[in-house]
């Protein structure tokens, strides 16, 4: 009876299992064989949840000697919820595939695998990272974009010229983790707030207390966070064994 | 066999005993299947799930007190709100499973509303009281309206939200392309607070077309308006050649002569010097509304106004030439200024533009006269593609209504719609796909395609499924107003004149006009008059970094004068009396109290210019000549609260005492010695 049960459980699942529409990809057939994977274009990007990124990724296949392989079949992969169009494709005439990245549905940092096989059957990967905004990330974005990025930017454009190197001491762009990832969150949110002379830093930085809500700021640092290269690693809540 | 069954039925109903305790454990499995589909329910699975994500966590003590079994519901019965999800997704509220990778556990992402208060089928859409993953997310017969992808989530938010807000780039991005790409001159689309989205591409008239410019030159463009300028707006009708002849045809035999008629070119003495063309086109500022292509094939300047990269080509050298010395000639309703140029300058500047040519452009463009054949089938195919819905053209009535009305197409039933091979049977695909081409319906559709990049495809169609029955039919209370411009004219021999150089084409004035430069509603307050007068005589900048600037429109003292008086008397501030913080009050000891302020404190140098010799920031206006410029009982209010005065300024409120402002106010009044003029040049 029991197995019985369990055979009809299994019955089941594979049913369900295959009804669904996700038929594995025709494998491609490769004309070459490459001997290294490297990327070319489109790391590095900030986009926004369940969006296509605005740059397509681009990786390219060489050969032992270092120069571009027509014909090497290139497979794309990532976490749930990230699609590839095309997902593996073999390389073009110059040697490369382009893919439109649409990302997740969570927001953070996406490790996206480019992958191709060498003579030995051997996989080698190229991992391009990606930032993906949330909403509250997005918040952020629009902030930065409004109020902080004239000085902590040192880009500058035809409408939008950076004041960083009018200042005496230079403030941090968002994306240098190395310094922002040590300041806790606590810390981010008091120098947004008070500026930075109530904290013993530059008075350069005004107190955006009075301007900003404090939903804005908590946005502001999330998006900082978001950004920052390296990665933040967030400490997570910790609680008391028993 | 027969034999088998007869024993069969006799051991179970032989007799009425047996036949009796038969039936009874018959009826008792047939009353199990009820609990026992409950007991294997899916949600049941989940809870399950969840449960045992929890156990190994530190926090599984916290976790396991939030959890509670069984179907769990958000009711709102006037949001019309049924929603199960919770019992699902059970972790939305626990801060700890914030980056948990399975579903649906993981915790939903802050936004400012309470779950409990608006629920989840408000925003994301889908079946609310379904207790299946399928019924809930997907869409089916019955139910029609799935999930919505998360791409265009920010349709949720614009339910309510008819605003532009910081929090939803894509759905302002899609409502402005809305109205600056003209859809709703043909698609008439109301939304819930009585308002409608308005056109903003501000289409030209073709009453006098042929003043303007040839017939080769419509032809050309109307086959395809992105060849002759990359950032045209106007769509492609896919006009075949002869389509695109005779439409030009009957375009041209409508137009008639411009009354009083353009005046013929000025002869020229001697041949414009091309250098003093392009300093005039910068020293106007025309960069800051136009764009044209420079040798590297990148645009520079504003989207504004057309792109002049080709204008040459396109205008004619007698229209150029009236425009420039008057555009309200050509047409009266234009937001270009009337600038006061003299016959010398607009040669110049005619001579400039007439050499922007793009002569590919015309290359391969041979039309014979039209014959009547022609003209009346243009004027057919004029008034089947509704092209009086944009650009007037005389004899043809602008037709009402030309395209479906959207204002509820997010929630239009999928049994209305034609679907293609290709796209999804969902509305999110629909609306998509016939944005990015909808002649793919079927080639006698009407409408043109537009020029749009894959965002901003996404960017319109989140603003259109914004547009539901949901948010035309909930309380008023829920919705937060569009905060749409007045009408505000002013009135007189002053309002004229602001009309005559489109001021509003800029700067705002009480909730009416542009946002490229400064809102002037309190202008009367915050400036000085002599100083108004020596700005509007010869505009120097006060943002050095700024590409857009105000232009000079050189203006007679009488004008100059008017426009003074004016701004002096009727701008004024109802909050505070202009001459309530008198000079008298500040001393030498305050100056210099609030230069420390303004240097060590404040560290306003970091942003202003006070002194050119040594101060470098230039986020915010120069300061140098503020005794000259403003009104110390201005500066004394804007520093206590800048957003009060102009919200929306990034000015951060420094929440300074009343003494540390009348200092600052003091010392900014002591700068009076104005800009040096090596400083602004480059």
């Amino acid at each position: 009876m029991k197995t019985a049960l369990l055979a009809l459980v299994a019955v089941v699942i594979f049913g369900v299992g295959c009804s669904r529409k996700s038929k594995p990809p025709a494998p491609l057939q490769a004309t070459a064989i490459g001997a290294a994977i490297v990327e070319s274009s489109g790391g590095e990007q900030i986009g926004y949840i369940g969006m296509p990124l605005d740059q397509p990724v681009v990786v390219q296949v060489n050969d032992a000697s270092g120069s571009a392989l027509v014909g090497a079949a290139v497979y794309f992969s990532g976490p749930a919820g990230v699609s590839f169009t095309p997902a593996s494709a073999l390389t073009d005439s110059s040697g490369q595939v382009t893919s439109t990245v649409t990302l997740g549905q969570q927001a953070g940092r996406y490790k996206l695998v480019a992958s191709t096989r060498d003579s030995s059957g051997k996989k080698l990967d190229i991992v391009v990272e990606e930032v993906a905004l949330g909403y509250q990330q997005t918040v952020g974005a629009q902030l930065n974009a409004q109020y902080c990025i004239r000085c902590h930017d040192s880009e500058s454009t035809p409408e939008r010229v950076s004041n960083m190197d009018n200042l005496s001491v230079k403030p941090h762009p968002f994306t240098e983790g190395d310094i922002l990832n040590k300041m806790s969150h606590a810390d981010l949110v008091a120098i947004i707030t008070h500026g930075g002379a109530a904290l013993n830093k530059s008075p350069e930085m005004p107190p955006w207390g009075y301007t900003l809500s404090k939903s804005d700021i908590a946005a502001l640092v999330s998006y900082l966070r978001a950004v920052a290269g390296p990665p933040y690693e967030a400490g997570g809540l910790v609680y008391a064994r028993n | 066999m027969k034999e088998k069954l007869t024993s069969f039925w006799r051991i179970f109903f032989g007799d009425s005993a047996r036949a009796f305790g038969t039936m009874s454990i018959i009826f008792l499995l047939l009353l199990a299947i009820a609990p026992a589909k409950n007991h294997f329910s899916e949600w049941r699975h989940y809870q399950k799930r969840y449960l045992h994500l929890i156990r190994g966590r530190a926090d599984a003590v916290t976790l396991e007190r939030h959890f509670q079994g069984g179907i769990q519901q958000i009711w709102i019965p006037e949001q019309q709100v049924t929603d199960r999800c919770t019992t699902c997704h059970i972790g939305l509220k626990e801060a700890s499973l914030a980056n948990v990778s399975t579903q649906p556990f993981r915790k939903h992402p802050v936004i400012p509303h309470s779950l409990t208060e608006f629920g989840c089928t408000t925003c994301h859409r889908g079946q609310g009281a379904a207790t299946t993953v399928q019924e809930a997310h997907s869409a089916s017969e019955q139910w029609e309206q799935p999930l919505l992808p998360a791409k265009y989530i920010e349709a949720g938010c614009g339910q309510c939200h008819l605003e532009k807000q910081t929090a939803t780039p894509f759905l302002n991005q899609g409502r402005q392309f809305i109205s600056s790409y003209g859809c709703t001159h043909c698609h008439t689309i109301k939304q819930a607070d009585g308002t409608r989205i308005l056109p903003d591409d501000d289409p030209p008239s073709l009453k006098h077309i042929a003043d303007k410019t040839t017939r080769e030159w419509v032809y050309a463009w109307i086959k395809d308006p992105q060849s002759y300028a990359a950032t045209a707006t106007m769509p492609n009708y896919h006009f075949s050649d002869d389509d695109a002849r005779d439409v030009s045809a009957f375009i041209f035999t409508q137009s008639t002569l411009l009354e009083p008629p353009l005046p013929p070119m000025k002869a020229e003495a001697t041949p414009p010097d091309p250098a003093a063309g392009a300093t005039l086109y910068g020293q106007s500022f025309c960069a800051s509304c136009h764009a044209t292509q420079n040798a590297a094939g990148t645009l520079v300047g504003g989207n504004f106004g057309p792109e002049l990269t080709g204008i040459g080509t396109k205008a004619k050298p007698e229209w150029l030439q009236d425009w420039i010395k008057n555009p309200q000639h050509y047409d009266p309703e234009t937001m270009m200024p009337h600038y006061r140029f003299d016959d010398k300058q607009v040669s110049i500047l005619t001579g400039f533009l007439e050499a922007k040519t793009e002569p590919d452009f015309l290359a391969n463009v041979h039309l014979d006269p039209a014959t009547p054949q022609q003209i009346e089938h243009g004027k057919r195919l004029v008034v089947e593609n509704g092209c009086a819905s944009c650009h007037e053209i005389n004899g043809i009535k602008k037709p009402e209504n030309f395209a479906p009305e959207l204002s509820r197409i997010g929630s239009k039933p999928l049994n209305q719609l034609i679907f293609v091979e290709g796209v999804e049977h969902a509305l999110p695909d629909y609306i998509g796909a016939k944005v990015r081409n909808p002649r793919a319906f079927g080639p006698a559709l009407k409408m043109p395609q537009f020029k749009l990049t894959p965002q901003q495809i996404n960017a319109v169609t989140t603003a259109l499924l914004a547009l539901t029955d949901r948010a035309q039919t909930q309380p008023p209370s829920m919705r937060i107003a569009s905060g749409q411009q007045t009408h505000y004219e002013p009135a007189g021999q002053a309002g004229r004149l602001m009309h005559d150089l489109q001021c509003f084409s800029c700067h705002m004035i009480n909730g009416h006009g542009g946002d490229m430069a400064p809102d002037l509603t309190w202008e009367g307050t915050a400036v000085q008059r002599e100083w108004l007068v020596q700005f509007l005589e010869n505009p120097e900048t006060l943002r050095p970094a700024l590409i857009r600037r105000m232009p000079k429109f050189n203006l007679t003292d009488s004008e100059i004068n008017t426009l003074s008086d004016y701004i002096m008397t009727v701008y004024q501030t109802p909050e505070f009396d202009r001459d309530s913080l008198p000079m008298s009050q500040f001393t030498a000891a305050s100056v210099e109290e609030g230069r420390q302020l303004f240097y060590s404190k404040f560290a306003c140098q970091s942003c202003h210019i006070a002194d050119f010799s040594k101060d470098k920031g230039y986020i915010g206006p120069a300061l140098a000549g503020t005794g000259k410029r403003l009104n110390p009982a201005w500066i004394y209010h804007w520093l206590k609260d800048p957003q009060a005065l102009r919200s929306g300024t990034i000015e951060p409120n420094q929440h300074m005492t009343d003494d540390e402002a009348k200092s600052l106010t003091a010392f900014l009044m002591s700068l009076k010695s104005g800009e040096p003029k090596k400083a602004m040049k480059k």
